[in-house]
């Protein structure tokens, strides 16, 4: 259909200098051109390429359509779908060297297991063995609750689903999350809070109607390159639209943006509340909107009430005319996108200020709109499915833990006692898990594709209950990590490319992702692996049939598409066929075009939570609201952060991504462009800061919390004056080892932005 | 009129539970939710005492230890381990009740006095004290379980 005419491959351009590739600008409405982008190995051609198999990338939540080149049953390079409606052709520098090099470098290809300290190779059986003897023993012993389950933002839907099951009616553990927790719980929750129920409600085509652009703590430019590719190719087309960035730091977005807030860390409630203050003061609210579709106006206008452009400059240190300009554009633009991510997401406050930006939409009715809208990022490419599937702290299905008919809904599904479910309490958050292993309650941890040893916060207290004599740990991964040198047993896991699956990008677009080639050695897919914990456990439903009724992605799809019938995530219309084509949004373009919101008391996903302390609402309170399909404006009034800046540690340290890497590195370190291009960490300093403490840029510094400290050399950087930058992903010299163990109170998730460190020079 | 002897009791009352609050933060370090939440409630509950400052001013009170004597009974100090700290919340619970039914009684006299300021403080504490409880109430279950079943030691 689309081929590649003009750009990508037939012109070479050095996509590590030039990130987001050449632009093809495009007016409002105007369909965003195809341009296939494309990389194969050296000394590959396209002619000598055997099948192309069709895929999505899995190296940022955006969710590229692309296909997988195979050569002699050998990964050989990708490239992008014209015709999938999220990148039309296009692949980032991720996605363009990192998503396929690592598949033949020193992979786990067989099951190790400690042994007299070491870790040593082993075959299934063996390591199976000793992995069914410990949880067995410890569910006589103890029960369920000696049992967590953390897993990632980077499986399949069938694999997520299918170890929920095994967790939340095998075992009956509420000790499941993902590290998920790190990166789109508050996507999650904040959508929660305001419309009752997780699923973003707008789509990428948004992009080409707006008429504005918020980007609120999200780098967009770095985080997701070939979305922020499409705002280009608009900033550059006929009627651009008005952009409007808030970071602390001038990155690249913030550097294409009409108004570029930069609130000091920490403040982004104040920012939010100034921005709401001035919408409903100057007069741009529709009422009538307001009044039939959400509930909670009038609280709103007090509590924002205080927060005058002069007060909010003063705790933001933002000017007032910029906050103003700022509140102009969002309340005099036809159509707002909006999209929020980490600044927000990692910060104190974090389900609170991610709402307002929600409330924002809802004053104006620029919801379910063409071209307004909402997108409460994810950060990993399948963390939405790891929320819809019920391996993080949710139930399947959107489900509502404190609702006695769901939980009975998936114990019919099921065909087991409901009590088995545990939905005493909302499921166990990630913090929470690790806290019950570190007090040695939870004796077997089971974590699988991801890295906590690199990315949790306090990297000290976290290598410190790994190490623990009576936490069982089992670790499944591609590569040999951080995290897996502390484990008991590590299974080999294949990779994306070795297997088959769906997942959901951050606009609901579900891609089918099949398998190209062979996992290497004796490496098998993690569902395999969670099918084959499952089996030898010999989990049963109530008539003695076995639990996990299916065998393979397929199957597990389906038995997923019935437990999704009926809920707001509804994937009964979709089938491994239908997305053989490209990728498909489950749906509907757009959620709420019709104004209804999933709030009612018997469908919603939740009943909400205080935001200041996330103290639950409880059944009986939610319905005496009433919400009935009405969206709820919550409001909160502004708090300081829990650590502040002292004498000691006098700067805001935050932490966050490189456009050259994702997550821990494990995919993209073993990527050699990727790697050349950002092979170490380093600070980012602001100019004046640097010369306040005498160093330049590449000087060696010591940057230090309260908590432990790294050696890393200089970049004078675009930070504001106060603020200091690390790049997360690096596990030597790690920013994990500055940050603290401490958590927004609704979503759960980690304080990333928020460390008072010192720096001196080495 | 008794209502000074109200305004006293509520006034010791405030005062012993935002000193509790403060106790379980700083007691309760390893779990950084409880000591971030209870430290936030307790400035709160600072502001709730300044906001009963103008009405004893106009009603005059009579200082009552009771509450007092629940605080000290149950916050020498605070406990350790899972099991320690439900109790600690439990306790918490306690106090936060007490002075709860309290700005009740007040707020009902409020309204025998046609009092529209009075009303208006007892409105906005009361909320606030019905956050403390639901938090409480929501960390307590969320804890329960693990601490009765799974703790060890
Ligand atoms: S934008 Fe994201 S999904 Fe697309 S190619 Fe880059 S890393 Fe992959």
């Amino acid at each position: 259909m689309f081929r590649a005419e003009s750009f990508g491959y037939r012109h070479p351009v050095d996509r590590i200098a030039d990130v987001w590739g050449p632009r093809t600008p495009h007016g409002r409405g105007a369909d965003w051109p195809a341009r296939v982008d494309q990389q194969l190995a050296d000394g590959v051609s396209e002619s000598d390429v055997d099948r192309w198999v069709p895929s999505a990338c899995v190296l940022c939540s955006n969710g590229c359509g692309c296909d997988i080149a195979v050569k002699d049953g050998k990964i050989v390079g990708v490239r992008g779908r014209a015709e999938d409606l999220v990148n039309r052709g296009r692949l980032g520098p991720k996605g363009l060297f990192g998503s396929w090099q690592a598949h033949g470098k020193e992979r786990l290809t067989r099951p190790l297991v400690r042994r007299g300290g070491e870790l040593v190779e082993t075959g299934w059986d063996t390591a199976m063995d000793l992995v069914v003897r410990q949880s067995r023993r410890l569910l006589e012993e103890i029960g369920p609750l000696s049992h967590g389950f953390y897993t990632s933002g980077q499986l399949f839907l069938e694999e997520y689903y299918t170890l929920g099951v095994i967790g939340k009616a095998g075992i009956g553990t509420p000790h499941m999350d993902g590290n998920t927790r790190l990166c789109t719980a508050t996507a999650a929750a904040a959508l929660k809070e305001t419309f009752g129920a997780d699923g973003q409600p707008a789509c990428h085509t948004d992009i080409d109607l707006c008429d504005a652009l918020f980007l609120y703590g999200h780098n967009m430019a770095a985080t997701q390159t070939v979305m922020w590719a499409r705002v280009l190719d608009r900033i550059e087309g006929p009627d651009r639209p008005r952009v409007v960035v808030v970071d602390p730091r001038t990155t690249p977005a913030a550097e294409a943006a009409d108004v570029h807030l930069a609130p000091l860390p920490g403040t982004n409630q104040a920012l939010m509340n100034g921005l709401l203050r001035a919408v409903i003061a100057n007069g741009w609210v529709d009422h009538d909107y307001v009044s039939h579709h959400t509930l909670g106006f009038d609280e709103l206008k007090a509590t924002v009430e205080p927060y005058t452009p002069q007060h909010v400059a003063e705790i933001c240190r933002v000017s007032p005319a910029g906050l103003l300009r700022a509140a102009e554009i969002f309340g005099t633009s036809q159509r707002v996108l909006s999209t929020v991510l980490q600044g927000f997401y990692q910060s104190h406050q974090a389900t609170a200020a991610s709402c307002q930006v929600n409330n924002l939409h809802l004053l104006r009715g620029l919801i379910g709109k063409p071209g307004s809208g909402v997108l409460q990022m994810n950060g990993q490419p399948t963390a939405q499915n790891t929320r819809e599937a019920g391996a993080d702290g949710d139930l399947p299905g959107f489900r509502n833990w404190d609702n006695p008919d769901h939980v009975e809904e998936l114990a019919r599904l099921w065909n087991v006692d409901p009590l088995t479910i545990p939905h005493w309490a909302p499921p166990t958050h990630a913090m929470q898990i690790w806290r019950y292993a570190e007090q040695g309650s939870i004796m077997f941890l089971w974590i699988s594709a991801t890295n906590p040893a690199v990315s949790l916060p306090e990297l000290a207290r976290i290598r410190r209950i790994l190490r623990q004599d009576d936490l069982f740990v089992v670790a499944q991964d591609a590569f040999r990590t951080e995290t897996t040198e502390l484990a008991d047993v590590v299974l080999p896991a294949a990779m994306w490319g070795e297997k088959t699956g769906t997942f959901t990008n951050l606009s609901r677009v579900v891609h089918l992702s099949e398998q190209a080639v062979a996992p290497p050695g004796e490496a098998r897919s993690d569902l395999d692996i969670f099918l084959d914990y499952a089996r030898r456990m010999d989990f049963r439903d109530r008539d003695g049939d076995p639990l996990i009724k299916w065998t393979d992605a397929e199957g597990a799809f389906k038995a997923w598409q019935e437990c999704s019938r009926g809920r707001p995530c509804d994937y009964t219309d979709l089938s491994y066929d239908k997305l053989r084509g490209s990728g498909i949004p489950w749906g509907g373009e757009r959620l709420y075009t019709d104004s209804v919101f999933p709030t009612h008391a018997d469908y919603c996903e939740d009943y909400g939570h205080d935001l200041l302390t996330g103290a639950s609402t409880t059944p009986t309170d939610y319905k005496a609201r009433r919400p009935d399909g009405r969206a709820f404006l919550k409001a909160a009034e502004y708090t300081p952060p829990p650590e502040v800046p002292s004498d000691d540690y006098p700067f805001i340290g935050t932490t966050g991504r490189s456009v050259y890497h994702f997550h821990t590195r494990t995919k993209t370190k073993r990527a050699p462009e990727l790697q050349k291009a950002a092979p170490q960490p380093w600070v980012e300093i602001s100019a004046s800061d640097a010369a306040d403490l005498g160093v330049a840029e590449g000087d060696l510094v010591r940057v230090e919390s309260s908590r432990g400290g790294v050696e890393v050399p200089v970049r004078i950087g675009r930070c504001r004056d106060g603020v200091v930058f690390l790049p997360f992903h690096y596990g030597f010299q790690a920013a994990n080892e500055l940050t603290h163990t401490e958590w927004d109170p609704v979503s759960k998730q980690p304080l990333y932005k928020l460390s008072a460190v010192r720096i001196r020079k080495v | 009129m008794h209502l000074a002897t109200y305004l006293g009791l509520l006034h010791t009352s405030l005062r012993s539970l935002a000193a509790a609050f403060r106790e379980v933060a700083k007691g309760h370090g390893d779990e950084p939710d409880v000591q971030h939440t209870c430290t936030v409630l307790a400035s709160r509950i600072d502001a709730q005492t300044e906001k009963l400052g103008p009405i004893v001013g106009r009603y005059g009170e009579d200082r009552e230890d009771e509450p007092e004597r629940l605080h000290t009974a149950e916050f020498t100090e605070t406990r350790s381990g899972g099991v320690g700290l439900l109790r600690d919340l439990q306790d918490l619970y306690a106090l936060a009740s007490f002075t709860d039914i309290t700005w009740t009684v007040v707020g009902q006299a409020a309204q025998g006095l046609r009092d529209k300021e009075l009303m208006d403080v007892v409105s906005s504490c009361e909320q606030d004290t019905a956050r403390q409880l639901a938090w409480l109430q929501t960390r307590i279950k969320q804890s329960a379980p693990q601490a009765l079943i799974a703790a060890r030691g």
